[in-house]
């Protein structure tokens, strides 16, 4: 019993950070049209302000400068890489979010060194919960999740900004027409998307107080798969996508406790329920009409 | 330029070697119903693109209520003043009905709230989104959509899918309305209502409509004037009935 609570709760906060970063990809691709393969890489970025701003050991100043530094690197990286290539064929900008992925990684491989960086934010300390012992920091992880989700959510339904955001996503061309703006609400997207990456990195950090160049390039593509799952574009899957592949993560982890494992079971995961559901669990599924 | 509410001059553009429009000069005054017809492939809906911004002139400028629009974005100019729908229908599908108007009115000013007062709900967030929904529901209302308001785009039957195109169009408040064959795809009754429609919008909205149309019952119906084009050019203009009976235009639309 115990062994399962606590494998539960380990995939639930693990599920957070998924589903964290899965956000920010479903709301880029949802909108933009593209998958930004450079959204873990900004994970990273977040993860090294968070480093350099705790030598002033202010969590929160921390927290709050790793997410100005992303929101800005969001956008600027939308401005030169994306934006010129709007209505090039989805490969080239494809190609080019690799391309900027690895220019993260080897621009923070320049300036911290290859050697991992070890910085304590803040600690919670952990609670008893039927005998069972939970860090505090991810139910703090799961909690943010799910207040941030809601606030998406409720923020794309109920104002004038989310609505003109999936008009967009519905079809840039009209939306154009009718006065929308369609360059700056791709780039509030980005800065959305990279405001929850440097989330994300936090959340890493609370788990596992170690930062390395490629800290976001493995979570980045379980996000992504998370994002998939739960049906990419939407806001409520890519919650669920990450929690679920969380938990799956956890519990394989605790079943074969090799690490490559779990890797291998959550892909194989995400191949079954793409043959059995192509659009995810809540992707809207497209209905040609003939 | 004086009392022309839409004049183009020398308006044309090319796609390479095609001649996709030349020499296009079209004067529509205030509150009139102008026609712009002509053969399938004569350049109408490219007319439409090129005053919408969505295709830029290679030659010649256009100007609107006076004021020289040509080489401004597409959302520019909806934000000066023109508003259009569609030949194959673009509403946002996923969406109901009244959130389709709503996003017509995203840009008028009376409705904007600055991002602090969204994010810290305050009371003006919720009095603006209030103040849009009562403004759409009564545009909807005009089209006989407001019954229909919380369905979703997508499953309108097609002629009040046409109709909330035209209801989007004009929620973004504009000087001049493009209607790109706004009869297409409609039975004779729907054909009717749309012209009384049509109509009530010139009257209600002091507005100026361009519209394309084959259905040439419909265009001497409606249209004061009409501008005919072939291959791209002005074949006949002025006055709807003189224009339909030219001999030049006959031999257009049947061939020979």
């Amino acid at each position: 019993m115990e062994l399962i609570l606590s494998t539960l709760i380990n995939g639930l906060s693990l599920g957070g950070i998924y589903a964290m970063i899965a956000l920010g990809y479903t709301m880029v691709y949802g909108i933009a049209k593209m998958l930004n393969f450079a959204h873990g890489d900004i994970i990273m970025v977040g993860g090294y302000v968070i480093y350099v701003f705790m030598a002033f050991h202010n969590p929160l100043l921390a927290i709050l400068m790793a997410v100005v530094f992303c929101v800005l690197l969001g956008i600027t990286i939308e401005k030169v890489a994306y934006k010129p290539l709007r209505g090039a064929s989805p490969l080239a900008v494809l190609i080019t979010a690799i391309g900027v992925s690895y220019l993260l990684q080897s621009l923070a491989q320049i300036i911290f060194g290859s050697a991992n960086k070890m910085v304590t934010v803040y600690d919670f300390g952990s609670v008893k919960f039927l005998g069972v012992t939970v860090q505090v920091s991810a139910l703090v992880t799961l909690a943010v999740t799910v207040v941030v989700m809601t606030a998406l959510t409720l923020f794309v339904k109920y104002t004038r900004l989310g609505r003109a955001m999936i008009a967009v996503s519905e079809d840039k061309g009209a939306a154009q027409l009718m006065g929308i703006n369609v360059d700056g609400i791709i780039t509030i997207t980005f800065a959305i998307g990279s405001a929850l990456a440097a989330l994300a990195g936090l959340f890493y950090l609370l788990k596992a107080p170690s930062i390395s160049s490629t800290l976001g390039a493995m979570p980045g593509i379980k996000a992504f798969t998370a994002a998939v799952i739960g049906g990419i574009g939407s806001i409520p899957g890519a919650m669920l996508g990450g929690i679920l592949l969380g938990v799956v993560e956890s519990i394989s982890y605790k079943i074969t406790a090799i690490a490559p494992y779990t890797d291998a079971i959550e892909f194989s995961i995400l191949i079954i329920i793409l043959l059995v559901r192509p659009t995810g669990f809540l992707g809207k599924k497209r209905r040609e009409k003939v | 330029m004086a009392g022309y509410i839409l004049e183009t001059k020398d308006l044309g553009i090319s796609f390479g070697g095609l001649k996709a429009a030349q020499n296009v000069n079209i004067r529509i005054k205030k509150n009139q119903i102008y026609g712009l017809i002509g053969p399938n492939g004569a350049g109408k809906t490219t007319i439409f693109n090129l005053l919408t911004g969505v295709y830029k002139p290679t030659t010649g400028t256009f100007f609107l209520d006076g004021e020289e629009l040509c080489g401004l974005s597409q959302e520019k100019i909806n934000h000066k003043g023109i508003a259009r729908t569609f030949q194959n229908i673009r509403l946002f599908n996923n969406m109901t009905v009244v959130r389709n108007v709503m996003v017509g009115l995203h840009d008028q000013p009376q409705f904007k709230c600055t991002v602090a007062e969204t994010l810290f709900r305050l009371p003006r967030h919720f009095k603006t989104e209030k103040d849009m929904r009562e403004r759409a529901k009564e545009l909807l209302r005009i089209f006989d959509l407001e019954e229909e308001r919380n369905n979703l785009a997508c499953n309108l039957p097609y002629g009040k899918q046409r109709k909330l195109e035209i209801a989007r169009a004009l929620a973004t408040n504009p000087k001049l309305l493009l209607l790109d064959e706004p009869a297409a795809g409609m039975n004779p009754h729907e054909t009717e209502d749309l012209e009384k429609t049509i109509h009530f919008i010139r009257d209600h909205f002091d507005m100026t409509i361009l519209l394309i149309e084959h259905d040439m019952k419909f265009v001497s119906g409606l249209c004061d004037e009409v501008t005919v084009l072939n291959f791209g050019t002005v074949l006949a203009e002025g006055d709807t009935k003189t224009a339909l009976r030219d001999p030049e235009v006959i031999k257009a639309y049947i061939g020979g």
